[in-house]
Parts: structure tokens; sequence; C-alpha cells
């Protein structure tokens, strides 16, 4: 369900590279990344941990600074935009949290873990604010009477919810949602799921949606970004990514996932050895120390994004692999 | 399977009681499982299931004075051939089963690891301790255990502290540690829940293959159902506090009878249903366990679709399907 293809994307990332720290510590955390997300659109970033998943959505939200690379949201360059130009933007962009315990103040009502995105950005008072408040508990699955109450008085998932809430408050066109439902017990996390995609539908909103988990982001996402070690492997529509994979990384990685059906081989092929370290990545493909298909070219020259055509951009020199295990 | 055999470990209606500042709370009632030699047993649930604290009550790890067995067996038959009940053992004398015949290994190997010790230290201590050993021979077994755990360049990574290591290579450590004195039964929780899929699928072959080379029981506790069917050759599944389900892993995932059991499969992301405005939706279970604890009749009956009067009223009992397959659901029959 992407934007009308005429329409620019809402947000652009071009050649985004982040790095902390100083050599000998130099960590590469995100490397020449390219991506836009249009409007309406809910793209996953997948990969393991120091992928650079987390890092890419606190960069757009200006949370921390790129180290080089443009953001463009809704046309207007960002990366550089001082905090106070930014303000107007902030309240088309909002985050929600992995930790539902985390990330809601313990000391605040909920009427008041809500309101202050509404007082913030200066959006309703008096009896308007509290009937928004109201409307939007509702809108999550939650009751206009659990306003008074503080946090702990609910469930993860409940928390959840509040937290959903309070980034719909300012009605983003920009939701970035980073391992939203990874705390939570299967059972709740499908409630979430499917409350994510129905404020989807209801509003439109793009969201950005970070996930370790394949398997949540080929359900909600239209699009999906493969990261390995900071670097895009691909980028394709989530059904034919996880259906038919085209890098050996997201086949490596769709392979591994466990899945609830025990006439599976259990032997199945694997990768081996450990995530090289972001201090000092791999020359060439970043892939290369653990990929089975890996040639000596694949040490001399990163691979360019490489077009397959059906919508899918993939970094591999290889084109004559067939996948022989089936994921 | 030897049926003949008595089994490796055998609770039967194990109750767990910890007195809060609020009154006792049973987080484990009636519990009953089995581990077989050689055989991994699932035990599967979500936070406030029990299952974790059910562990605690093998390893006689309760934390005191608040908790305590309340009721039932730990049967636990030993290398030598005694079968030990381990809910009366006092705690002094669970030293000669911790670490020797019963290991455990958790989610996150750093709480469990010395971070001013080496791996190679911490592992001789450890093999000194139980098997008696000398210095330069622990410090070889040590070495021996990270290759077994198939760390590469053992030798050299004896020499490491704990944060030098990635959590996969750290749990490696956990395990070799766990493996040093060689125990007959080896309780998993969580191992692979805080690791990346693909280390996991790593770790989960590996615990695999030491189970098989040593004819060793497995009791790996998870919530994570495609670990279940990837490890288990038993599943037993837990919902507030009590088994619900027991069966093959097989029986398991194509015949579940309790409805918890089926609504826990049926609400993963990959069975979703395409809804005719393109949306996914996950077939969620409504409410959360919280609503379950005091339940008077079953447990799962305030979530349950097919719920009926009688099940708010009366417990269930479990029920045997099979031999090998047993359920806590008055109305299995009927659904």
């Amino acid at each position: 369900m992407a934007g009308p293809m005429n329409e620019a994307p809402l947000v652009e990332m071009r050649a985004l590279t982040k790095h902390f720290g100083r050599p000998p510590m130099l960590v590469h955390a995100v490397e020449n990344v390219s991506f836009s997300v249009n409007r309406g659109e809910v793209v996953g970033l997948v990969g393991e941990s120091g992928s650079g998943k987390s890092t890419i959505g606190r960069l757009i939200l200006r949370a921390i600074d790129v180290t080089s690379g443009s953001i463009v949201f809704d046309g207007t360059p960002i990366e550089a935009m001082s905090q106070r130009a930014l303000r107007p933007l902030r309240r088309r962009m909002q985050m929600v949290f992995q930790d539902p315990y985390a990330s809601l103040n313990p000391r605040l009502r909920v009427s008041d873990i809500i309101g202050e995105a509404i007082d913030a950005h200066g959006l309703a008072r008096g009896a308007a604010r509290a009937a928004r408040i109201a409307e939007l508990l509702n809108i999550v699955g939650l009751e206009a009477g659990h306003a008074g109450r503080f946090p702990h008085e609910f469930s993860g998932g409940q928390r959840q919810r509040i937290g959903i809430a309070r980034a719909l408050a300012v009605e983003p066109d920009l939701i970035i949602a980073d391992e939203p439902v990874s705390a939570l017990d299967v059972s709740v996390q499908a409630q979430v799921l499917n409350l994510l995609q129905d404020l989807r539908l209801r509003f439109g909103m793009a969201m950005l949606f970070i996930s370790h988990d394949l398997d949540v982001i080929r359900l909600i996402c239209d699009r999906i970004v493969v990261l390995y070690l900071g670097r895009i492997m691909e980028i394709g529509p989530a059904e034919s990514v996880c259906g038919s994979p085209a890098h050996p990384y997201t086949q490596a990685l769709l392979a591994a996932v466990p899945r609830p059906d025990p006439d599976r081989p259990r032997i199945r092929r694997m990768l081996h050895g450990e995530i090289p370290s972001p201090l000092s990545p791999p020359s060439g493909c970043v892939f290369r120390t653990r990929c089975p298909y890996a040639l000596e070219a694949c040490a001399s020259a990163v691979p360019p994004l490489r077009d397959l055509g059906d919508g899918r951009v993939i970094a591999c020199v290889r084109d004559d692999i067939e996948f022989d295990v089936p994921v | 399977m030897a049926l003949a055999q008595a089994p490796l470990l055998e609770i039967d209606q194990l109750e767990v009681e910890f007195r809060t500042e609020t009154g006792p709370i049973v987080p484990v009632r009636g519990v009953s499982l089995r581990v077989d030699a050689g055989r991994t047993t699932a035990l599967v649930g979500e936070s406030g299931s029990g299952k974790s604290v059910t562990s605690l009550a093998i390893m006689g790890l309760l934390p005191r004075p608040f908790g305590r067995v309340l009721a039932g067996s730990i049967r636990f038959s030993r290398r030598n051939g005694e079968v030990v009940d381990l809910a009366t053992v006092p705690p002094r004398g669970m030293r000669a089963f911790r670490g020797s015949e019963i290991a455990m290994i958790f989610q996150e190997p750093m709480t469990s690891l010395n971070p001013v010790l080496t791996i190679g230290e911490q592992i001789a201590e450890q093999v000194r301790l139980h098997l008696r050993l000398g210095r330069e021979a622990a410090k070889s077994r040590a070495v021996d255990m990270l290759g077994l755990v198939e760390i590469p360049d053992a030798r050299r990574r004896a020499d490491e502290y704990p944060h030098q290591m990635s959590g996969g290579m750290r749990q490696r450590v956990m395990i070799a540690l766990a493996m040093s004195c060689s125990p007959r039964l080896l309780i998993a929780d969580e191992p692979t829940t805080a690791l990346d899929v693909t280390i996991q699928a790593e770790i989960l072959a590996l615990i695999d293959r030491l189970r098989r080379e040593n004819d060793m029981g497995v009791l790996f506790i998870t919530h994570n159902l495609g670990v279940v069917a990837e490890i288990a050759d038993v599943v037993t599944v837990m919902y507030a506090g009590e088994v619900v389900e027991t069966a093959g892993v097989r029986d398991l995932f194509h015949h579940p009878r309790h409805p918890y059991t089926r609504a826990l499969i049926s609400c993963l992301p990959e069975h979703a249903l395409r809804g005719e405005d393109g949306r996914r939706v996950v077939q969620a279970i409504p409410g959360s366990v919280a609503g379950s604890l005091d339940a008077p009749g079953c447990k799962f009956a305030p979530r349950c679709v097919h719920a009926v009067d009688a099940c708010q009223a009366a417990h269930p009992q479990l029920d045997a399907v099979e031999p090998t397959h047993f359920v806590r659901c008055d109305r299995w029959r009927a659904l």
C-alpha cells in the first residue's frame, strides 16, 4: 500500500553514515545507507544486533547527529537543522519504544503522559484536552477512565498501548517504532500488532518499523530493508524478500528463524562464526566472512546496490546462486 | 524410549508458595512433568506461567525464606541409581547435586559469570571443586570444555575475560561450565532468548549435540514455540502456574487439545489471516494472564473463547487423551 508513485517520499535517506567514537575505537554504526519511506507506507528495518537499525531511527529523529549523508523530511533537508528549527517538524514524527516499562514516567498519570505531547505542541487545552486524551485512550483500546491511573497499574501490553496513544496525540505523519512488541508475550504481541495495523488503516500514517523479528516485520510491513553491520544487504517488498530472498544474508537469516513445525528438518545449513566487530568491519562486503557463497572478489570492493527489477535491490555481486535450502 | 526405565526427573503435583507482603501466592500449583535420559522436555509458557519457578524448585534455588515447596515431589534418579526426592533435600545437601548431576544455564550469561576471572579459571575452579582435579589437569580440562562447545582457538580464549566475548560466546562458556562435570540433567532457562537468531540456531544445535553424545536429559524452558519445535521431544505447556497440556512434540503441534495451546500456536504472526481490508489479522488471545491468576475454575477460562459457565466454576484435572498426551480442559472431547 505504498503512496502514489508520483509523490515525493515522506522521508528519504541518502548515503546516511554514522560513526561513533574516534580511531582506533571508531564504530561504523551506519555506513552509506540510502532508502526512503513513502507517505502511508510501512517500512521495516530488520537486522541482528549491531546492524544499525536503531541508530537509523535515532538519526531520523535527530536524537543524534549524522556523520555524513542527508535526511530529507517532506522535501526539507533536516540533517543539519538546528533543534529550534526542527521543532515544528518534531510534531510530525513520533517514536514508540521497546520497553513499555522504561519509556513511561512512573510518576505521571496516564493523562499527563499523553497530555505532555498535546501541551508541548499547544494542541488543546482544558476540556478539549481531556476529551482528546479520552479519545486517544479509546483509539488504542483502553478506557477513558484509565486516564487518572499510573503506569504501574497496567500490564506490559496496556503500557505499550499508552505509548502508542502518546505518539498518536500529535497526529504524526511518521511513527518510528523501535522493537515495539519485542518485550511482550506472544499473546499480547498479537493484540498490539493488530492495533498498529488498525491505526495505520484509520490514520494513514507512515511507519518505520524496527525489529529483529522477521515474522513480525513480514506481517506488518510493505517493504523491508535488511541490514547487516550498518550496511544495506537487501531492500524489497516484504513478501518477495521473505518469500524468495535474493541476498545470501537474508536467506541465512530466514533459515535461522525457528518455525513451529516439528516436521521441518532440524539440522539446516546455518551461518558459522561471529558477527564481526563494527570497530573493524571486514573489507569489501561486510557479510563475506560468514557468507557460504563468498568469492575472493568479495573482499576487495564494497558491492554496489544492484537493481533486480521487481522493486528489489541487493548488495551482492553474485547473481548465480540458487539457494538449496527451503526457507 | 525405554518406558520401563525410571525417568531421570519426575515431578509430581509440585506446589510452590511465595510469602509476600500482601499474603501468600502460589506461582506453581500441581505441576507434573518428566524428563527422560537422552531426551528433551520443553517447558513452555508466557510470563507468569510458573515455568522458571518450577526450574528453581528443582535446583533448590527458591529464594529463602520467602519461597518453599508446599507439596509434591521432585524425584531425580542419581548416577548411582538411587532415586532422591529433591523437594526433601536440605539446602546444604543440594550441593551434591548442583553442578555435578544437575546443571543449569540461564538467559543472561553475563550475570552468571565472574567478571574478574578469566573463563578458563572459572571452568577450572568448577572442575577442581567437583572432580577433585589438580591445578594443571583442571586447566587442561577447561580448554577441552571450550573446544567441546565449539569455541575456536580454545587455548587462547581460555585466557579472556567475559566482557571480551560476544553474547553467543558467553553462552557457550556457560554451557561449557555446565557440561564440565558431565551432568545427567541440564536445565536451560531461555538460554537463547537474548541472542540473535543466527547465533540462536548454533546454540540450539550445540545443546542438542551434547544431549545426544552424553545421553543427557534436558529441561528446556522457553516461551518460543519455534524453538520448541526445533529442540523438544516432549512438550509441557504451562499457564498461570499450572500444566495445561503435555504431549510428544509432533502430537502437540499437530493435535493440540487445550484451547490455550491452540491459541498460542494460532497467535503467531506467521499464522495471521488476511482480512478483506488488506490487514493481516493475528489471532490474538484477549486479555492478559493477570486476569487468570485468581480464577476459581479453569485458569484460562477468562480468556478462552470456548469457555462455558461450568469452566468458571470447577477446576479441571489433567485428563489422559492418550497414554502420553494429557490435557487440563473439561471440554477437550467437545472441541
